[in-house]
Formats: structure tokens, C-alpha cells, sequence
């Protein structure tokens, strides 16, 4: 199960960095989110990789998992979400208003400044 | 438990809130409760100054759970000055867009409180993840404000802006999590505790951990090779909000300060000696880079936004050097360059606002209102951001050559300071020149330009208001540096911070172990 996770973080990492680094705004956008897909598993595995155990009390488990690392997720998730919508927004109105959705705002080659 | 060491974040919170809610559609009424609640938080601030005078750091436990399970906000001298600091330059800085910039966008004193209620809350917590929802608080804020106005440049460096952020907030999760995995807290006191205690076989990873988190926090101040999202971003951002951000850059140094010097830079701690190696050499090339954009600015919100990223590089080769007589001249640099790079921002705008269609492009142009006031504070801040006597800028860049020379190469940083100060001395003399002077010597186009309107008063008493606040720096800097050395004094002391929130001698404890 180890290496099933942390390839899996590895995987979205490496998506995600090859993602941003492209030209286009929705490509980055996608890459925004396989990173925090990525950093959202990492975080969960912070608490160890735990099967079947509760992370609150209950007198009858007979071990508990780190209920913090859960925690963090949580809040990871609606930073995270609520970020992917502003970019994608953010993205959007660039490209209205610049007529190009390349990350500088014109089309390589184009003559001037924009 | 003092329960004003909260309200610096519970104010602003509910201000914001409420003017969203009850005050949507009346401007008059946002201004006059987003101005009374920063007056209300720089007094609180001075009061809490006051409070953290005496020298013990105070803790308050959230909810009231006790430490290191519940969150907690810790006051100290540095969270003290640096509340007192970012209140003065919010309050300059609202009451200068209440005269007008605030009418451009919807939501503007909103953003605003919030955009306070991160940076307060970012100073005060004693939590490192805590640290991270205040830098998106205040960063999800500040991507608001920067839009403020809108415009295709705005948006488009606006994506670029919001990217860089949310690739520095990933990649502060991740670090985050790698130091939860290895010490299993994220308390900074208790962190501070459990450093020193980490097995041979994890030390690594904790030094990742800790590495990743300067990389973060260099982000946000804009060291070299991660300061390319700044000139831009502070280049469009609408002036009043450019002004604001003058702190956003510090919070970086100072997350630098309270992490790696308190949490984790303690003896025998293992990722302790991470800063110096590293940010020395970058913060040389950051001053470099900062001052030959100086040298390349078109505009003078552009000069004033390279010589924020000049004065980072200076900040930061302080900030990385060990021992308290660097906090401290690193403190009072940290007062200074926020205060100056403001009152830059601040005047671009008034004389953009003056010279009609050249707005503040750097080319001469015929002579505007109000041209003797605003070349007077032209003068002042340019003093003052280039480090020449008798302002607050060439005393603390006197007090950082002073405690560079412990470093071996500092014939080396001597020479970069020095020279750099010499070049954005060239800079700003030629903006002033092209601005002030030769407006003098071309005649203004001849009749038929329309009467003179009414000026609003409240800009030109803020932006004064900031320029005054380097000369104050200047004239009190014999009780200002007392107070900052033992500012530094009880940082270095570190056990105080720890015993505040952990009750006593938990190091001793963790010691005999």
C-alpha cells in the first residue's frame, strides 16, 4: 500500500508540475488542481497509512488512526476548491478581455506590447 | 488570558462581514466603518505594544484548549511591532482610497478588512498550519484587492499572481505535512521542543521539511530567483492596494524570522543553520536585480516597485545573518522599507493623477498642480528608499553594514550595498529630475485648459501621514532601537516563547529526557 500511495503522489505531482509549466491557461489550471489533488493524498498519509480504524474514541477499536492529518485535508480541500474556481473565473475574463488565452496575455510572435 | 490579543483578527473579521452583509450598496457607510475599524485596530495595536513592553511573551488559547492540542495565538515584542506597523500603514492607506479609488470596483473595504484580518492573524498565531489559512486568508484577499479596478493588464498578471500562490500554498502543505509526519505536532512552541528530539534516521526529512518552508516564505518576500511575480504585480495593482502590499513582502521575512530563527533555529535543534548558507548569496543578487530594474523603470509606480525588491535583498542578507544585533538592524530596516516603498506607491499615484495623459511614465512633461508639495515628498521618500542621510534609510543600512562585517565575505557585501545604494541614487534623481525639474522648464499647453478643480485634501494628508512616518523613524531612532534590540534579545532568548505557551521549562524537561 506504501508504494501504491506514494507513487500515486508522485504521479500527480509530476502531472501537475509538467501542467503549470504550460503556455495556455487551462492547462495551469489543471495542473493547479493535480497538485492539490497530489497534496491532499501526502497529507492524508502524514498520519500514517492506517486500515479499518476509527479516528475518534470508541472503546471498542482496538487501535485509532491520526484524525489531524483528516483535519488538514478538510481544510486543504475547500482552500483548494474554492481557488480552482476563482483561477478558472480569474482565467476566463483574461481571456476576454486580452483575446488570448496565453498565459502572457497575447499569442507568442504577436507584434507589441500588449 | 488577555482577550485583546484576539480582537486584532476578530475585529476586521466582523467588520468585513458585516459591510459584505448591511453596507453592500452605501459607500459612505463602508468608508466610515472600514476607517473607524482600522483606527480602532491601530489603537489596539499601540495597546498590545504596550502590553508586550514588559517582556513576556503572552499565549491565548483558542476555545480555551490548552497547548499544543488547541490553537494558539502568542504575543511577543515582534508581533507587537509588527501589528503597530502594518495598523499605521492600513490606516494611511484606507483613508487614501476613500477619497476615491474605492469607487472603481465593488467590495473594496471588505476585501480590505479581510486582507487585515490575515496579515494581524499571520503575525499573532503560534500554529504552523494556522500560519498557512492566515497566508490564504490574506491572500485570497489580495487577489480581490489587486483586481480591484480591473483592466486586461490586471487580469492577466492577476493569473500569473494568483498561480504563483497557489504553487507556494501546495508547496507549503507539503511541508507542512513532512514536518507533522516527523515531530507530530504543529504547535510552533512545541515544535521548537520536539526539533531537537528527532531521531538520527528522520533528521533528513525534517530538513525538507524545513527547507521546502523557507522556500514558501521566500516566495512571499520575493528573494531572487522567486521575486519575477513581484515588479509586475506591484507595477498594475491599483496604488492604494500596491501601498498595502508593502507589508505583504514582510510577512515573508517575518515567517522567516519566527520559524527558522525561533522554531527550529535553537542549539542542537537539526534544522538549525538552513538560512544562512542560502539566503546570503540570493539576497546579494535580489539586491542586484532590484536595483538594475530600478535602473530600467518606465514608470514610477514601476521604480517604486523594484525598490521593493532592492530592499528585500538588503532585508534579507540582515535577516540571514546569526545573533541579535542582525535582528535588530533587520527590524528597524523592516519599519523603514515598508514605510518608504508606501510612500513611493502612494506619491506615484498623486502625480499620476496630476499629469493627465502621461500618467507617471518617466518623460518630461509641462508643469501640474501641487508640484512644489509633491516634489517635496518625492525628495523625502527617495532619500529615504536610497539610503541617504539623515533619513531612517542610511541609518539602517548603516546598522546592517555594521553587523555585516561577522560574515566572512563582507568586504563583498559592503561593496554590493553600497554600490547598489549609489545606483537607485541615480535612479531616483533621474525620475525626480524628469518629473519635477524639467516640468518647470516646459510652459503648460496654453489656454482653454479647463479651470482648476477641486482637489481632495485626504491623499495628500495619507500620503503625508507615510512620508512623515521615515522622518519620525529617523528622529526617535535612539528609543526605536533600544526597543528593537530587546525585540531581538527576547526572540533569541526563545525560552520565554516556549514556556508562554507550554507552561514551564518544558525544554529543561525535554532535556533530562
Amino acid at each position: 500500500m506504501e508504494l501504491l500511495v506514494a507513487s500515486g503522489v508522485g504521479v500527480l505531482t509530476a502531472v501537475g508540475v509538467y501542467l503549470c509549466l504550460r503556455g495556455r491557461t487551462f492547462p495551469v489550471v489543471l495542473g493547479l488542481s493535480f497538485l492539490s489533488y497530489a497534496v491532499n493524498v501526502f497529507l492524508f498519509a502524514t498520519g500514517r497509512l492506517v486500515v479499518g480504524r476509527p479516528p475518534i474514541v470508541d472503546p471498542a477499536a482496538p487501535g485509532y488512526t491520526d484524525p489531524l492529518p483528516q483535519a488538514l485535508v478538510l481544510t486543504a480541500i475547500v482552500i483548494s476548491f474554492g481557488m480552482t474556481a476563482l483561477v478558472v473565473v480569474l482565467a476566463l475574463r483574461g481571456f476576454l478581455e486580452a483575446g488570448s488565452d496565453h498565459v502572457d496575455g497575447r499569442e507568442p510572435g504577436a507584434e507589441g506590447r500588449r | 488570558m488577555n482577550h485583546w490579543i484576539v480582537a486584532p483578527v476578530a475585529l476586521p473579521a466582523l467588520v468585513a462581514a458585516f459591510i459584505v452583509l448591511a453596507a453592500r450598496f452605501d459607500l459612505l457607510l463602508q468608508r466610515t466603518f472600514s476607517i473607524a475599524a482600522t483606527a480602532a485596530l491601530a489603537a489596539i495595536a499601540l495597546g498590545l505594544l504596550l502590553l508586550a513592553a514588559d517582556g513576556t511573551p503572552r499565549a491565548y488559547l483558542l476555545g480555551n484548549w490548552p497547548a499544543p492540542f488547541g490553537i494558539v495565538l502568542v504575543l511577543d515584542r515582534l508581533s507587537a511591532l509588527m501589528l503597530v506597523l502594518t495598523q499605521l500603514l492600513a490606516l494611511a492607506v484606507v483613508l487614501y482610497a476613500a477619497s476615491g479609488w474605492d469607487r472603481q470596483g465593488r467590495h473594496f473595504h471588505a476585501l480590505f478588512q479581510f486582507q487585515l484580518m490575515g496579515v494581524n492573524g499571520a503575525f499573532l498565531t503560534g500554529d504552523i498550519f494556522n500560519l498557512f489559512v492566515f497566508f490564504e486568508v490574506l491572500l485570497i484577499a489580495s487577489y480581490g484587492l489587486f483586481l480591484h479596478g480591473a483592466g486586461a493588464a490586471r487580469l492577466v498578471t492577476g493569473f500569473k499572481y494568483v498561480t504563483v500562490n497557489l504553487l507556494a500554498s501546495t508547496l507549503f502543505l507539503f511541508a507542512v505535512g513532512t514536518i507533522y509526519a516527523v515531530t507530530g505536532t504543529l504547535n510552533m512552541a512545541d515544535l521548537a521542543v520536539k526539533a531537537s528530539q528527532v531521531g538520527p534516521e528522520q533528521v533528513g526529512l525534517l530538513r525538507t521539511g524545513v527547507a521546502l518552508l523557507l522556500v514558501v516564505f521566500a516566495v512571499k518576500a520575493a528573494l531572487v530567483p522567486l521575486h519575477l511575480w513581484l515588479p509586475g504585480t506591484y507595477g498594475v495593482a491599483c496604488a492604494p492596494v500596491a501601498a498595502l502590499f508593502a507589508i505583504m513582502t514582510k510577512v515573508g521575512a517575518y515567517a522567516i524570522l519566527r520559524v527558522h530563527l525561533v522554531v527550529f533555529g535553537g542549539e542542537g535543534s537539526p534544522a538549525a543553520g538552513l538560512v544562512e548558507p542560502w539566503v546570503v548569496p540570493a539576497a546579494v543578487v535580489t539586491l542586484l536585480l532590484g536595483t538594475i530594474g530600478l535602473l530600467a523603470a518606465r514608470t514610477v509606480q514601476r521604480l517604486a516597485a523594484f525598490s521593493v525588491v532592492a530592499s528585500m535583498g538588503t532585508l534579507l542578507l540582515a535577516l540571514a545573518m546569526p545573533g541579535p544585533a542582525a535582528t535588530a538592524a533587520t527590524l528597524y530596516y523592516l519599519l523603514h522599507s515598508t514605510l518608504a516603498a508606501a510612500a513611493l506607491f502612494l506619491l506615484a499615484d498623486l502625480v499620476a493623477e496630476r499629469r493627465g495623459p502621461v500618467r507617471d511614465t518617466l518623460v518630461a512633461a509641462p508643469a501640474f498642480p501641487q508640484l512644489d508639495l509633491l516634489a517635496g515628498g518625492f525628495l523625502l521618500a527617495a532619500i529615504a528608499t536610497a539610503g541617504l542621510p539623515p533619513l531612517s534609510g542610511f541609518l539602517g543600512k548603516l546598522w546592517i553594514l555594521d553587523t555585516l562585517r561577522a560574515h566572512p565575505a563582507w568586504p563583498w557585501l559592503w561593496a554590493t550595498i553600497l554600490g547598489t545604494s549609489l545606483l537607485s541614487l541615480l535612479a531616483f534623481a533621474r525620475a525626480g529630475s524628469l518629473l519635477f525639474w524639467k516640468a518647470v522648464a516646459i510652459a503648460p499647453p496654453p489656454a482653454g485648459d479647463p479651470p482648476p478643480r477641486a482637489r481632495p485634501v485626504l491623499p495628500l494628508v495619507a500620503t503625508g501621514a507615510i512620508v512623515a512616518l521615515p522622518v519620525l523613524l529617523a528622529a526617535f531612532a535612539g528609543p526605536i532601537a533600544r526597543g528593537l534590540e530587546a525585540t531581538a534579545a527576547q526572540l533569541h532568548e526563545r525560552t520565554g516563547y516556549v514556556e508562554a505557551v507550554l507552561g514551564p521549562r518544558p525544554l529543561a524537561r525535554a532535556a533530562e529526557r
